[in-house]
């Protein structure tokens, strides 16, 4: 049966398409246009102002540092364990799937707290580390490691059930034809697996520059120094100082809507790629 | 080339897929692996191209001990089912793969390749497709592309896992044709897998027949019909 001969009453279609429709709008849009409305409620200079402020450019500058170190690790990562779970058979691989998939079920907040629980003033690394003059914890190395943590799945899980249905026949095609492992890699694996690749690195930076909760338990608050985007947006907030937040907060919400715009052509793409390989 | 087969067993978690196999083909042959599913067959030709390692026994071919090589170091060309065609290059860059990933020394220039791709369209019956991609072509034309990129490097030895087993009867009957014209043509020693035994008998000169991992025949079609070896031969030749 089609999808026309299922015969609703066309009130109740009209009622469905209504209902989502108006729930997009005021949980989503409404949202959106209140940070733009709110950002620019004393006219483009203050919105500049506010974003060049030194404090909100430090942020800036820190946030784009962290997402340029945790998206690559990630990314390598990502392709390294979707290889293996996709072309190998080996115990423990179920086990490894679910390990990847823990950071998207594990609070924010405690997977920021388990590296102050580890290299913390207090933690089990601690003194070793005061001892040797490092710092982890309110500093860079520890805002990028909750970070990593958090977007440790992004890359991995969209390429594994992809590789997966790809199998192996190409690669096998390749090493017959004397191709050595890695001209395997850059010439068949990689164009293979580009579009969803890069979906994959897409989410996975939207997601490092926009993280919250696990980068504030081990930022230390510290304007200009440690706080990034999402940190001084509440930092600013907490002042009264409305226009300020909203401002950078209006640059987060571009960059979603960046990721949006850039997803939605990668689908379109990658859904012709798919179509033209069968 | 000669290929012998001595002594290869080789299980997959627990059960057997091959069990003390030894076969002997003779340079020159057209020999088929045939038998019901989860006989060995393909355990059997993945071995002989070095995809799988085999546990106990070894692999020669002529005089050379091939068993622990590399499946890019055998001078082997294999043919998959399902074609494996590279989707995102087109014909001729898939032909001109196995050339193209040569170090630059042994490496033909560019105009040769490029010769060296077009004698082959000639040789399996697709000049002038050489612009297209995989995706624009038909079944049949696609498993001729994965031919002729088995054959770029002139391999001795042709190994093709149930090359017919994704196409329709006519183009099927017209792909054998065209096979065992460039198996005479090059003087290859070619092995496939196939489960239809009307196919076997009517393309090899002599057929194998595997039964849960051993050899239950190994002999010229006519011989296997007339004189079957065990009661399993009997039967699945019914």
């Amino acid at each position: 049966m089609t999808a026309s001969g299922l015969r609703e009453p066309p009130a109740a279609k009209a009622l469905l398409i209504l209902a989502a429709v108006a729930y997009v709008a005021i949980m989503l849009l409404l949202p959106l246009g209140a940070v733009l409305f709110e950002a620019l409620r004393h006219g483009w200079n203050a919105w500049w102002a506010a974003v060049v402020d030194p404090d909100a450019r430090a942020s800036i500058r820190l946030t784009l540092i962290v997402a340029a170190i945790s998206v690559p690790l990630n990314t390598v990562f990502g392709i390294a364990a979707a290889w293996a779970i996709a072309k190998f058979h080996f115990r423990g691989k179920s086990a490894l799937i679910a390990f990847i998939e823990l950071p998207f079920s594990v609070s924010p907040v405690v997977s920021g707290l388990v590296f102050v629980l580890l290299f913390g003033a207090q933690g089990w690394f601690g003194p070793w580390l005061e001892r040797h003059d490092i710092r982890i914890i309110f500093a860079l190395p520890g805002l990028v490691l909750a970070t990593l943590f958090v977007t440790f799945p992004f890359v991995a899980r969209q390429l594994i059930p992809l590789m997966s249905a790809q199998g192996r026949a190409d690669e096998e095609a390749a090493l017959t034809l004397g191709a050595s492992g890695w001209q395997t890699f850059w010439r068949v694996t990689l164009p293979n697996i580009k579009f969803g690749l890069l979906y994959g690195v897409l989410l996975c930076n939207a997601r490092a520059m926009g993280e919250f909760g696990a980068v504030s338990v081990v930022s230390g608050h510290i304007r200009g120094e440690t706080n990034t985007m999402p940190l001084q947006v509440e930092a600013l907030y907490n002042d009264y100082d409305f226009v300020a937040a909203f401002a950078v907060a209006s640059l987060l919400a571009l960059l979603a809507l960046v990721t949006l715009a850039l997803k939605s052509a990668l689908e379109w793409r990658y859904g012709d790629e798919l179509r033209a390989r069968h | 080339m000669s290929i012998r087969v001595e002594h290869v067993s080789k299980s997959f978690s627990a059960y057997p897929a091959l069990n003390d196999v030894s076969l002997t083909f003779n340079d020159g042959e057209f020999v088929a692996l045939l038998g019901p599913s989860g006989s060995g067959k393909t355990t059997l030709l993945r071995i002989l191209a070095g995809l799988e390692v085999p546990e106990e026994g070894r692999v020669r071919f002529g005089e050379r001990d091939v068993t622990g090589d590399k499946p890019a170091s055998r001078g082997i060309g294999f043919v998959f089912q399902h074609y494996a065609l590279f989707g995102h290059m087109t014909v001729e860059k898939n032909i001109a793969f196995g050339l193209d990933v040569m170090p630059r020394g042994p490496r033909p220039t560019k105009r040769d390749i490029g010769r060296r791709v077009e004698q082959l369209l000639g040789l399996v019956q697709l000049p002038g497709l050489g612009k297209r991609y995989p995706s624009q072509l038909s079944g049949g034309q696609r498993q001729r592309v994965a031919l002729a990129r088995a054959l770029a490097r002139e391999p001795r030895i042709l190994l093709l896992d149930e090359p017919f087993g994704a196409l329709d009867a006519k183009v099927r009957r017209e792909l054998r044709v065209a096979l065992r014209q460039i198996h005479d043509e090059l003087g290859l020693t070619s092995i496939f897998v196939t489960h239809d035994q009307e196919e076997a008998f009517a393309l090899a000169d002599r057929v194998a027949l595997l039964n849960q991992g051993r050899i239950e025949q190994f002999a010229a079609p006519a011989e296997m019909q007339s004189g079957p070896a065990s009661a399993f031969v009997r039967e699945f030749l019914d």
